[in-house]
């Protein structure tokens, strides 16, 4: 009994560490990428390596010229290359993924100090830059099921072209429509979130309240329930509910917090679908609310136990 | 959907593996070391020299102000020399060291005692040297003390024992369940303005459960109440708020929400020494842990050290991490085996090394999980955050806000920490700053 050590209480730690809940997310978007790759074929495989492989070696080729401790143990950047990935059409070139993967891990995370330092989500702005800098990366494609070219639309393009018609809802569920490679295949996503909730690594009020809100704003506007589930159904709004707009680094803590930065995301999702210029919102309102998260937080104080009010000095 | 029931959120495990282990009684010692400060408040007075002969149950320090605890000698033999003693908190303190001299003999002060009054209970408490047993210390005399105000309606027992591996009050609870009852009677008696009694007991002792109900029976005030497992049940605060929802607000007691909140150990050997006149001379400590062979529950004179508990009790196995005095959570890390069990010690944890690797420190991802599991609700990540700046004023302010001073140190926003930040420690740290700083303020007036 040499040489005990002497430390800080408290002298056990739970099992839980960053490493293990991005493995859990990863595992939880399992589904959607095997989805990926049955639905729209070897392309989507290629993106996918191309995005996961070149966010690694960013990231590890960053900390070793700046010097810092090499993080890509934590599997984060496994996360945001998936991710990305998931979020594009088969239409966008290979090199593109590769540079929006990049994007996304060095300007938005690595140069902000990191994993937890970054202001927006890494997979978001990568998709975003992509965007603006490319054009449309999520209409375009169609699945291998259905090789018509006018199948290449999303559901939410057609819906605001009004020309064209839309899948069936049995093929929303499973995805059979165009769209990005991870967001068509609705059950698979479905799956992730509820492997989420059991494993613990999210709650259910971001998901739950961004998509209601989507779904009762739609409701109201279009006044046609039909209409309202392919609102839910098509574009990236699972996808985004699910696995981006949770993020822990860029949403505020708290439920009430939670609640309203979720309900700001369904709004400017609905205000960019209807009425904005691109077909789909639901990147743009995360990043906005990404922005103002820390500000939603402030508002949003829980009372400690105990506490009482400051008094002004 | 945004409510709270109970506080305290954290899932720890249990390894209550002692919990059917009735005490096993230690062999008298060869020697004993016994330190003079084992409670909360002044370290107590010696009143033996060296060389001196001592009893069983004779007083051999007096108890040295208000707050302080008188101590008796837990076994019979001569008074060798008086050491000096390194607590675990880092304070160095006098100890009394005493060597068997192979007899088993009480003092003949050990007689009953007769209490008619809330006085003579007070009175007892304090001469017998019993300190809150649950962990700080604080001289159970001094507890009482607010009785007198008339304004207390209601005395909880705690007996929640929340931390892993230990059962000693379980099986307080269990064993002595008479001693219980009688100390239970002793307030009823002495204080009538009391109208409740609660017995907190986390869900998962259902055995203590059942014998307390039963116990209690035909008592009408009391009431035992069945807590969810969740870590910190045990915090005084914590445990108010579980069981007659009031909030003891910053900065106060909780005698100022009219509630008193005892150890149940503690009135058990209250309960005992005014029966017998027995002080508080041994006590019952779980050895357990990951590197312990064979778990136990073990009665050891107090100032009896630490290996010859462990060896009493099976030895250890495998590579030894860590030994604490108390629980995982709360209990503090000692520098060597040779230290002594004081008054305050329930539990000596063994941890392998493997179990004691510090979690490899990542940078916060912002997961809330610090703030889910903080008992008092506070948001730990921002106390360790805050470290960081150089802006002391920014810094104070922050502390300041968040209430800092309200932390109990229970350990649970380190336990689920995923990125393994140090926040229990940095809390300690920024309360010692924020403390410097006030103080300072005052003296400048400012405040
Ligand atoms: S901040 Fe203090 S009271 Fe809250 S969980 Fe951490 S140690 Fe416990
Ligand atoms: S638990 Fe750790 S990582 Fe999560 S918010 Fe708190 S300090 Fe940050």
């Amino acid at each position: 009994m040499e040489n005990l050590i002497v430390s800080s209480s408290p002298h056990i730690h739970s099992r839980a560490t960053t490493r293990n809940i991005m493995r859990d997310v990863v595992i939880a978007l399992l589904p959607a990428t095997v989805a990926a790759i049955v639905l729209f074929g070897f392309k989507a495989a290629l993106m996918i390596a191309v995005c996961v492989a070149s966010a690694i070696l960013s990231e590890f080729f960053f900390s070793l010229i700046a010097k810092k401790k090499q993080t890509i143990g934590d599997l984060s950047a496994v996360v945001t290359g998936l991710l990305l990935a998931l979020n594009l059409s088969t239409k966008v070139e290979l090199w593109q993924c590769m540079l929006g993967s990049m994007f996304a891990i060095i300007i938005v995370k690595c140069v902000f100090g990191g994993l937890g330092k970054n202001f927006a989500n890494p997979a978001i702005t990568g998709r975003i830059f992509l965007v603006i800098a490319f054009g449309a990366v999520a209409g375009g494609a169609h699945t291998v099921f259905t090789p018509e070219i006018s199948a290449g639309a999303t559901p939410l393009e057609i819906i605001k072209s009004g020309s064209g018609t839309l899948p069936s809802l049995f093929n929303m569920l499973i995805g059979n429509r165009g769209g990005a490679i991870g967001e068509t295949c609705a059950i698979a996503l479905i799956i992730g979130f509820v492997y989420l909730l059991c494993r613990k690594v999210i709650s259910w009020h971001i998901p739950v309240v961004f998509v209601g809100t989507v779904f009762v704003l739609s409701l109201i506007v279009k006044q046609d329930l039909t209409i309202a589930l392919y609102e839910v159904l098509g574009g990236g709004l699972l996808i985004g509910a699910i696995f981006m707009a949770t993020d822990y680094v860029t949403s505020p803590m708290g439920r009430l917090a939670k609640v309203i930065f979720a309900f700001g995301c369904g709004v400017i999702t609905v205000l960019i679908r209807f009425w904005g210029s691109y077909p789909e919102g639901v990147s743009f309102a995360i990043l906005f609310m990404n922005i103002l998260s820390p500000y939603i937080e402030k508002i949003h104080i829980i009372k400690p136990l105990g506490g009482i009010k400051n008094v002004k000095k | 959907m945004f409510g709270i029931r109970y506080i305290g959120n954290t899932h720890i495990p249990h390894f209550k593996r002692t919990a059917s282990l009735a005490s096993i009684d230690l062999p008298t010692p060869k020697s004993v070391l016994v330190p003079m400060l084992q409670h909360i408040g002044a370290p107590a007075a010696p009143i033996v020299q060296p060389g001196d002969t001592v009893e069983i149950g004779q007083k051999i320090a007096e108890a040295a102000g208000y707050v302080s605890s008188p101590i008796y000698a837990p076994i019979c033999g001569t008074v060798d020399k008086f050491e000096e003693y390194l607590r675990p908190d880092g304070r160095k303190v006098q100890a009394i060291r005493i060597n068997w001299n192979g007899e088993v003999k009480f003092h003949h002060s050990v007689q009953p005692k007769d209490i008619y009054s809330l006085d003579d209970l007070i009175t007892a408490a304090r001469e017998s040297g019993v300190v809150g047993l649950g962990g700080a210390g604080f001289p159970l005399a001094v507890k009482l003390d607010v009785l007198r105000k008339n304004a207390i309606d209601t005395v909880i027992l705690n007996g929640a024992e929340c931390e892993p591996y230990i059962t000693s009050d379980t099986r307080t609870m269990i064993d002595r369940a008479d001693d219980v009852r009688q100390g239970v009677e002793l307030l009823i008696r002495t204080a009538p303005a009391v109208k409740k009694y609660i017995i907190g007991i986390e869900k998962n002792k259902p055995e203590a459960i059942k014998t307390m109900r039963e116990t209690f029976k035909d008592l009408s005030c009391v009431t035992v109440k069945a807590l969810p497992q969740r870590y910190p049940q045990g915090a005084e605060k914590v445990l108010i708020y579980n069981t007659v929802r009031r909030v003891v607000p910053e900065g106060k007691l909780p005698s100022d929400v009219n509630v008193l909140v005892l150890n149940i150990t503690s009135m058990a050997v209250l309960a005992k020494y005014c029966r017998t006149g027995m002080p508080l001379v041994r006590k019952s400590v779980t050895l357990d842990g990951s590197a312990v062979a064979s778990p136990k529950n073990i009665k050891a004179p107090i100032g009896t050290s630490i290996k010859e508990i462990i060896e009493f009790g099976g030895g250890t196995t495998g590579e030894v991490g860590k030994i604490l005095l108390g629980g995982p959570m709360m209990g503090s890390a000692v520098a060597s085996a040779d230290e002594p069990i004081t008054k305050t010690t329930g539990a000596i944890t063994i941890l392998s090394k493997e179990d004691v690797q510090l979690p490899n420190e990542t940078s916060c991802i912002h997961c809330g999980r610090c703030a889910e599991a903080c008992p008092h609700l506070l948001k730990p990540l921002l106390y360790s955050n805050s470290l960081e700046l150089t802006d002391k004023e920014e810094k104070m302010k922050i502390l300041d806000k968040n209430k800092i001073m309200l932390c109990v140190e229970c350990g649970s926003c380190s336990f689920v920490c995923p990125a393994g930040r140090p926040l229990v420690l940095n809390n300690k740290i920024a309360k010692s700053e924020y403390r410097a700083y006030t103080e300072e303020m005052k003296k400048k007036g400012g405040m």
